[in-house]
């Protein structure tokens, strides 16, 4: 592995140009995420490119055993990046899919696999990316509302950047966060888990939710697309108002309520 | 032999999921033991740091000693042969049963009182006794109250987790003669005691595992908290110890960092209340300890993960069970619905390479990939990185040498949707088709979406994809 | 079923026949500094009264009268010493019935299992940071006086002990010469395998009294 997992990051100055890459599920699921990203960003005077011909990091058929069809997913976006500018990413798992198991995937390859090493270590995750390079802030906006964070576990365990979500909230002054109970387990969507063992992931999922419940907030965040669709399926097949909302959107909202 | 086969046909692990999802008391036992495992364990690494340099230091020790595994293993048979105590080698489960059976026999014993030993039960030993005629008497605590019930341990260090204790208060009042209902711990417990006092006093052998073999001293080390395991090792004339061949370490020095490891992680304790480092059979002019001491070094696999430079990070297990007390799986399905010796993370790793990947094939798919294992594993075994592996080579995927059973969870469908998903997703012309479709045709969306839907609502995508709004859009500011 | 002698081999050979990693022997591992022997003797105490044994410092007094005292507030009725030579006690008036741990456990069992209320034993030493008492010498200290009877006596020269096991191991070289059957103690016999309640005198002592002395 070329880095370390959860290292200590050292953060390049504010850029001026920064590559988005959307992912797989916020592109067809939650594309205001996206666009809330990218306006994020172009509010800090950065200009953000999204290259058309992305597609998925290819961790589907990674976690599941087929890194040949990975690796053929992966390959077509090595090139997407051209400029030595920074990949902002706004979900823990895919940045760390990119970060993290590319240079393993081509670590073979003579061509593909120092592409691979020097893109992984231009990949950030959205919240670490405003944290700590944008060194974004909030202005008080709003009346006072108490949000709980899920926090996936590849943001957690692989990137580290867990804390980064919970800083930038901390930092809108209105907002209280609150811990849910078990905090740091698993949601129970894990890509292909979720449907090759449903029984288990349902009950990850609902005893995720009953603790995010029990905090009493009205306002569930998360960094990760890939956690809602698992969350906010699970929540609105149980009847429950509650509805997680991707951090992206949240802070944007913050933002242009502030202006 | 009347023995079971290893499983020919896999696991059943869909079906027994099942079963305890449903079950509210045995997922409250569950999380209940889990919480408390996980918060006194906590206590024992307050600083993080700190707990990465020790595990770094473990790991290290056991890495070290795998890579010198041959070696270390002749010199440990060298020492202990020197020091009295008899070394056997065994390829199987069954090699090593016969080899006990043989030993007991010898001895005159009816009866085989047991310490504490994941090994006896991967051999399926009692079986196998009793097949010849043999009785085995579990006596730790756990694992006698899990063999009253005929059950198997649920947990590799807390065997009885998945019972209530008025659950064990019925098993003792309907199986142990004499006895009324109690629910008080304490009085469980005595009576427990004095059932397998006595076997402790009368029986001619005693059988054990251990946690450590020292290469350089021909030692063996075990850890308990009970006093059972001492009993078994010091008071019947014959000690059996038996072990995998992967435990030993080069040093006594080496020893120390790893029993802290263990301790603290398997039951946030600094120490155990007895670590027993066990040299040799009763010398001249001592007065007890047994006449013989056997050390059965069993492979069942374990060769097979070594030759696989990957895989062989398995080996570097302590069994401590951190892994299991902090898995969300484990925490919904317990000990039992693995079906193997070892459940939890530790076991869908190590299990394969016993079992082959056929019988074990939905064991490396269950996993979320959380890498909560991983986290607190005191040897820093990469578990979810080696379930990627052992993943890969389920399908036929992998170039690494090949467990039993490779290829064995390849499925026509599921090559299928991965081929098609690698031929979309790389032609970024036909996959923003594919999105524009997708999204104009959203209201045609499946409601029934597979396994997905049955506790979630179907994905119906957005009205516009990522794609399409990004390209529409100029630069938004605030103003 | 193959021989055993081709078990082995065949095991070794596969382990031989795997890929080679070449490792460097992990470095001497680091005990803890110097410690006082009054900052050790702080901690040891602290270490094992958390696991539930009772310590006692008998330095002001001789230790055989607080020895009677204990055996009168337990009301032990029979106590097992080590070998002669060992230690040196008589009996005393009112005391309990002293017998010896001096031929074989086997002509031994019943009154050790079935008729002892108690045992005392001398530790060899201590270890600070994790309160461990340590036996290593089975001709001395019969295995089994430490493990049997319900009640533990324990004496423990305080001028005998090592800031951690990292250090005994290193300062005692047991590695040159390993004893039968090396033992560390902390606490009573316990278990928690009934729904995680912890309750002691599982298989050995339900109590453990540590002597502090200088006197041996």
């Amino acid at each position: 592995m070329s880095v370390a997992l959860n290292e200590v990051r050292s953060y390049p100055a504010k850029p001026g140009d920064v590559y988005l890459f959307g992912t797989c599920v916020l592109d067809l699921f939650d594309p205001d995420a996206g666009v809330s990203a990218a306006s994020l960003l172009e509010n800090s005077n950065i200009s953000v490119h999204y290259p058309q011909d992305q597609t998925c990091c290819g961790q589907p058929a990674y976690t599941s055993g087929f890194p040949d069809a990975a690796r053929q997913v992966a390959a077509r976006q090595l090139h997407l990046f051209a400029e030595n500018w920074p990949i902002v990413v706004p979900s823990g798992s895919c940045a760390g899919m990119m970060r993290h198991h590319w240079p393993r995937l081509f670590e073979d390859d003579p061509a593909l696999g120092p592409l691979a090493a020097s893109i992984a270590a231009r990949v950030f995750e959205l919240t670490e990316f405003l944290l700590h390079v944008v060194k974004a802030t909030w202005p008080q906006t709003g009346a006072n509302e108490r949000v709980v964070l899920h926090t996936s576990c590849t943001a957690r365990r692989e990137m580290g950047t867990h804390l980064s979500a919970r800083a930038l909230l901390a930092q809108i002054p209105n907002v209280e966060l609150v811990l849910q109970d078990h905090e740091t387990e698993c949601c129970g969507f894990g890509g292909a888990f979720s449907v090759k063992h449903p029984e288990i992931s349902a009950a990850m999922a609902s005893d995720k939710i009953e603790a995010i419940e029990a905090t009493g907030a009205a306002t569930m965040i998360s960094a990760d697309g890939g956690c809602l669709l698992n969350l906010n399926g699970t929540l609105e097949k149980r009847g429950s108002t509650l509805r997680g909302q991707h951090i992206a959107s949240y802070l944007w909202q913050h933002a242009k309520d502030a202006a | 032999m009347n023995r079971p086969a290893n499983p020919p046909m896999p696991i059943n692990f869909h079906a027994n999921v099942r079963r305890v999802v449903a079950n509210p008391v045995l997922r409250a036992s569950f999380r209940g033991a889990m919480d408390f495992l996980t918060a006194k364990r906590a206590t024992q690494f307050p600083d993080a740091n700190a707990f990465e340099t020790l595990r770094a230091q473990g790991e290290q020790i056991r890495q070290y000693a795998l890579s010198r595994l041959p070696d270390l293993l002749e010199q440990l048979e060298t020492n202990l042969t020197r020091n009295g105590i008899q070394v056997h080698w065994a390829q199987t489960p069954d090699e090593a049963c016969r080899l006990i059976i043989d030993i007991a026999s010898r001895a005159g014993g009816g009866l085989v009182v047991k310490g504490k030993s994941m090994v006896s039960e991967e051999i399926e030993l009692n079986h196998a006794l009793e097949a010849a005629g043999i009785s085995a008497l579990e006596s730790d605590m756990g694992e006698y109250i899990v063999q009253l019930a005929g059950e198997k341990p649920s947990h590799i260090i807390m065997p009885a987790i998945h019972k209530t204790k008025e659950e064990i208060a019925r098993l003792f009042a309907d199986k142990v003669p004499g006895v009324e209902y109690t629910n008080s711990v304490d009085e469980l417990i005595q009576i427990g005691r004095r059932v397998l006092r006595d076997k402790f006093r009368d029986t001619r052998v005693g059988l054990s595992g251990v946690n450590v073999a020292v290469a350089e001293t021909g030692t063996l080390c075990l850890v308990e908290n009970e006093g059972n395991g001492r009993m078994c090792t010091t008071v019947p004339d014959v000690h059996i110890a038996i072990t995998g061949i992967e435990k030993v370490v080069e040093k006594l020095e080496h020893v120390p960092p790893l029993m802290t490891l263990l301790t603290r992680s398997a039951t946030g304790q600094a120490i155990t209340t007895y670590f027993n480092w066990i040299s040799s059979p009763r010398r001249d002019g001592e007065m007890d300890g047994p006449k013989e001491v056997h050390l059965v070094l069993l492979d069942n696999g374990r060769s097979t993960a070594y030759a696989d430079e990957r895989l062989r990070a398995t080996l570097q297990c302590i069994r401590c069970g951190a892994c299991m007390n902090h898995c969300p799986v484990y925490a919904r399905v317990g000990g039992h619905a693995y079906g193997t010796t070892y459940p939890g993370p530790i076991g869908k790793i190590v299990s394969p390479h016993m079992l082959g990947l056929e019988a074990t094939r939905d064991l490396v798919t269950a996993s979320s990939l959380c890498g909560a294992c991983g986290e607190v594993c005191p040897v820093k075994i990469p578990i979810p990185d080696l379930l990627l592996q052992l993943r890969q080579q389920s399908q036929g995927h992998s170039k690494a040498p090949q467990l039993p059973g490779a290829g064995s969870g390849h499925k026509t469908l599921q090559s299928i949707a991965y081929r098609l998903f690698a031929g979309l997703y790389s032609r970024p012309a036909l996959y923003r088709i594919f999105g524009l479709l997708a999204t104009r045709l959203r209201a045609f969306s499946p409601n029934q979406q597979g396994a997905w839907t049955r506790s979630r609502v179907p994905l119906r995508p957005a009205g516009h994809s990522l794609h399409e709004r990004m390209k529409s859009r100029n630069g938004a500011k605030v103003k | 079923m193959t021989p055993p002698s081709v078990a082995r081999e065949r095991i070794l050979s596969r382990l031989r026949a795997a890929p080679q990693i070449v490792m460097t022997a992990p470095a001497v591992l680091t005990s803890p500094a110097e410690q006082s022997p009054e900052t050790m003797l702080e901690q040891f105490r602290r270490g094992i009264e958390a696991f539930h044994a009772e310590v006692i410092d008998a330095r002001e007094r001789t230790w055989p009268i607080v020895l009677a005292e204990i055996c009168a507030t337990k009301r032990i009725a029979t106590l097992m010493l080590p070998p002669v030579g060992m230690v040196n006690l008589q009996p005393w008036l009112d005391g309990p019935r002293l017998s010896r741990f001096d031929r074989p456990i086997e002509t031994l069992k019943t009154e050790l299992f079935d008729a002892t209320n108690a045992s005392l034993t001398i530790a060899d030493g201590a270890i600070a940071d994790t309160g461990t008492l340590i036996q290593s010498d089975p001709q001395r200290m019969p295995r089994t006086l430490s493990l049997v009877p319900p009640i533990h006596i324990c004496l423990l020269d305080v001028r005998h002990l090592y800031p951690s096991l990292q250090s005994a191991v290193a300062a005692t070289r047991w590695a040159e010469a390993m004893p039968s059957n090396l033992i560390f103690i902390t606490g009573p016999s316990k278990t928690a395998d009934i729904q995680q309640t912890m309750a002691y005198g599982a298989h050995g002592p339900r109590e453990l009294v540590v002597l502090l002395t200088e006197d041996l």
